[in-house]
């Protein structure tokens, strides 16, 4: 596969640093979102070597490395109302609405102080204070849960929307097109954001999907805006994310956006043919010339808001931030067995009148 | 004879039946040129070709549907779902249409269709990727399920799914793909609905599916060393058709039981077993029947923690020594 993506400087990237939304960050912001970046690299790395090691963790580790930019630059935009649900890759977008490392990290080691109290892992995180609803383990499961909270914004009138993250292998999942279809007839302001890295598992685009002119574009069979561009310029994200998710306050129309990202390890830590079904070649060419956290950097550089120390500090922070996580999450306990009969019912949970009659739980 | 994985069986299996019959086709995410997210398929692409094994987009509403159209005109399709926990995506075609088109139809379409993949929990995957619809979808007439315990019924079961008419579905274990049983050279079929007497014993049965048959395997070892117990292990290995012959027979022979069940209780395989054993053998009971499920709850992902929700081989010698 040969990246068709925009280097440094091209028109439209010297556009997209020109926009509102760009041209109000200030210095501070702009570093804070490569802070950001780094962070969930360094998070990633610490719990790769952690699952490695074979100890505390089970089940699945789905990395974005590489894909870092498109959390960040995103959830960037959101305010007080605006919403978030999205897949099982879901590390950076945890990270970026304000996450704890130390939660997360504690979740993956299955720890009672985890964000789900370990009950989740690590396809399943969640905070709902933060206006992230998951986490979700079931390709697309999450496309309709996003029409519901763009449904339940409408509803009280309240002037946001929702991001609807999924993989573009998602997209060949009814419920996406049935989401789809009911976005545009009852007008619910949701942006779906395909996160195009390309494969899903061992399978890349052109053997999973049919499309003719991008995967965003079947949008337009439902009469429903979509946009594509690549996810590797901050400054593009913001700008063209920032569109659709206007559209969807002021106007109440979804929208669905394609960017095109790349993820360096395999599918999950445990892909075995994670260099099988791409070339290593292709993999090191994404890492050396559209890493999104060296872009972003040289950029900044470029506009004289960091130099190189500043950035070796700021990766040594984040370094420093993810061993102390897991830290955090080797000291931390376990949940108790009776923890497993927790959170399963509110009523139950709260010992309600709804609560204490009939017989929840069938154990022998 | 030789020893080969649960994994090697079932390989073994699919590539003798695609060899055997032409009309025998697998579909799935990742069965074709990525070899099966499991390995299950191996091999099979590169032998047999694109027409024979196909890998497929993430839509297993469309795909396992296809395999239930395709079974109409004589196809014989063996559908891979990458976990069984994917079947809710698929639940209207698995249900509606594998389920009930033959009757609907009054008998004019048979639908000789196998679905195939692991249903387990233990893995740490969380909650949605961790369900065993086995008790749900076996209380459809209509369909057919399975669910082995070893790499020899394992390769014997698959065999005779794919040659049956009706629709088959084959409940694997990724905890079992890996451990490897004697399986013989030469060709053999397990009939469906056969259960199988793992280990002989006169004080107590234990009856099992699935990998609760291996913990029961365990814990009647435990039993015998020090407790002086001889336990029956019951391997139902197919759960629609059952042997009612074979739990009853035991039954009257240790006139006690302990269903193991990796299910949640609630309306379990083993909630079947044990409405069949006091209908039919309330007599020959010395002890009311005792099951040992997986704690009720969804699935925990905490690793530590999940392997207590499972039936422990703690919890199994423990119920067994409370009525034995
Ligand atoms: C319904 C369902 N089918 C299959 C899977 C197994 N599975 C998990 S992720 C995945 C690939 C998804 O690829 P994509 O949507 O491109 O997302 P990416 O992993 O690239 O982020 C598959 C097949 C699943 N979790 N849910
Ligand atoms: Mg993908």
């Amino acid at each position: 596969m040969h990246c068709d993506v925009n280097t440094m400087n091209t028109p439209a990237t010297i556009r997209a640093s020109q926009a509102d939304v760009n041209l109000r960050l200030t210095a501070e912001e702009k570093i804070g979102l490569l802070r950001q970046m780094l962070r969930i690299r360094r998070f990633e790395l610490a719990a790769l070597k952690h699952y490695q090691a074979g100890i505390h963790m089970g089940g699945f580790l789905h990395l974005c490395t590489g894909q870092e930019s498109v959390a960040v630059a995103t959830v960037s935009l959101c305010g007080e109302n605006d919403h978030i649900v999205a897949g099982y890759r879901t590390h950076g977008q945890a990270l970026a609405v304000g996450m704890t490392m130390n939660e997360c990290m504690a979740e993956l080691f299955g720890k009672a102080t985890g964000c789900s109290k370990g009950k989740g892992g690590s396809m399943h995180f969640f905070a709902p204070d933060k206006n992230y609803w998951g986490g979700h383990g079931i390709v697309a499961g999450q496309t309709p849960l996003g029409l519901g909270l763009a449904f339940a914004l409408k509803y009280r009138s309240a002037k946001g929307c929702c991001l609807c993250f999924l993989g573009d292998g998602a997209i060949n999942q009814g419920v996406y097109h049935e989401s789809l279809n009911m976005a545009a007839l009852w007008n619910l302001p949701v942006v779906y954001i395909i996160e195009n890295n390309h494969y899903s598992m061992g399978t890349s685009i052109e053997r999973s999907s049919a499309f003719k002119e991008c995967l965003a574009a079947r949008a337009e069979a439902y009469g429903i805006d979509w946009d594509r561009f690549s996810g590797e310029d901050i400054y593009e994200v913001r700008a063209r994310t920032w569109a659709a998710m206007e559209r969807a306050r002021n106007e109440l129309r979804p929208t669905v956006l394609q960017i095109d990202t790349y993820r360096y390890y395999g599918h999950s830590v445990a892909d075995a043919n994670a260099k099988k079904y791409r070339s290593p070649k292709e993999i090191e060419e994404y890492r050396r010339q559209h890493d999104p956290l060296m872009l972003w950097q040289r950029r900044l550089s470029e506009e004289g808001v960091v130099n190189d120390e500043q950035v070796e500090a700021f990766d040594a922070e984040a370094k420093t931030e993810a061993a102390e996580a897991v830290r955090f999450a080797e000291t931390s306990p376990l949940p108790e067995p009776e923890d497993i009969f927790r959170d399963v019912y509110y009523e139950v949970d709260r010992q309600t009148q709804a609560g204490r009659a009939g017989t929840f739980f069938f154990n022998d | 004879m030789a020893a080969i994985t649960y994994r090697k069986a079932l390989n073994d299996a699919l590539a003798e039946e695609l060899a055997h019959d032409e009309n025998v086709v697998i579909i799935g995410e990742e069965v074709a040129e990525y070899n099966g997210a499991y390995k299950v398929t191996e091999g099979l692409w590169k032998r047999f070709g694109d027409k024979r094994v196909l890998d497929t987009p993430i839509s297993e509403a469309a795909f396992v549907g296809l395999g239930v159209g395709a079974s109409m005109l004589g196809i014989r399709p063996v559908i891979e779902l990458m976990f069984w926990s994917f079947a809710f995506v698929a639940y209207d075609q698995i249900v509606n249409n594998a389920g009930c088109i033959r009757y609907m139809s009054g008998g004019l379409v048979n639908l000789p269709l196998v679905i195939r993949g692991p249903a387990n929990a233990g893995t740490n995957v969380g909650a949605t990727h961790s369900h065993m619809p086995e008790s749900i979808l076996a209380s459809n007439p209509g369909v057919k399920v399975v669910c082995p315990a070893t790499a020899y019924d394992a390769k014997g079961l698959m065999k005779t799914a794919i040659r049956d008419n009706d629709p088959v579905f084959v409940m694997e274990n990724t905890l079992l793909y890996g451990e490897t049983w004697e399986v013989p050279e030469e060709e053999y079929l397990i009939p469906l609905g056969v259960a199988d007497v793992k280990r002989e014993g006169s004080d107590l049965s234990l009856i099992a599916h699935g990998r609760a048959v291996i913990t029961s395997l365990q814990a009647a070892d435990i039993l015998a060393r020090e407790h002086n117990i001889d336990a029956e292990v019951v391997d139902l290995r197919s759960i629609r058709p059952l042997d009612e012959e074979a739990i009853l027979q035991s039954v009257r022979k240790t006139h006690r039981a302990v269903l193991v069940d990796e299910n949640k209780p609630f309306c379990a395989v083993s909630a079947q077993i044990a409405t069949t054993i006091q209908g039919k053998a309330f007599d020959d009971l010395d002890a009311p029947v005792m099951r040992v499920c997986s704690l009720d709850t969804p699935a925990i992902y905490s690793p530590p923690l999940e392997k207590l929700q499972l039936p422990t081989l703690e919890r199994v010698v423990e119920k067994a020594l409370s009525i034995a």
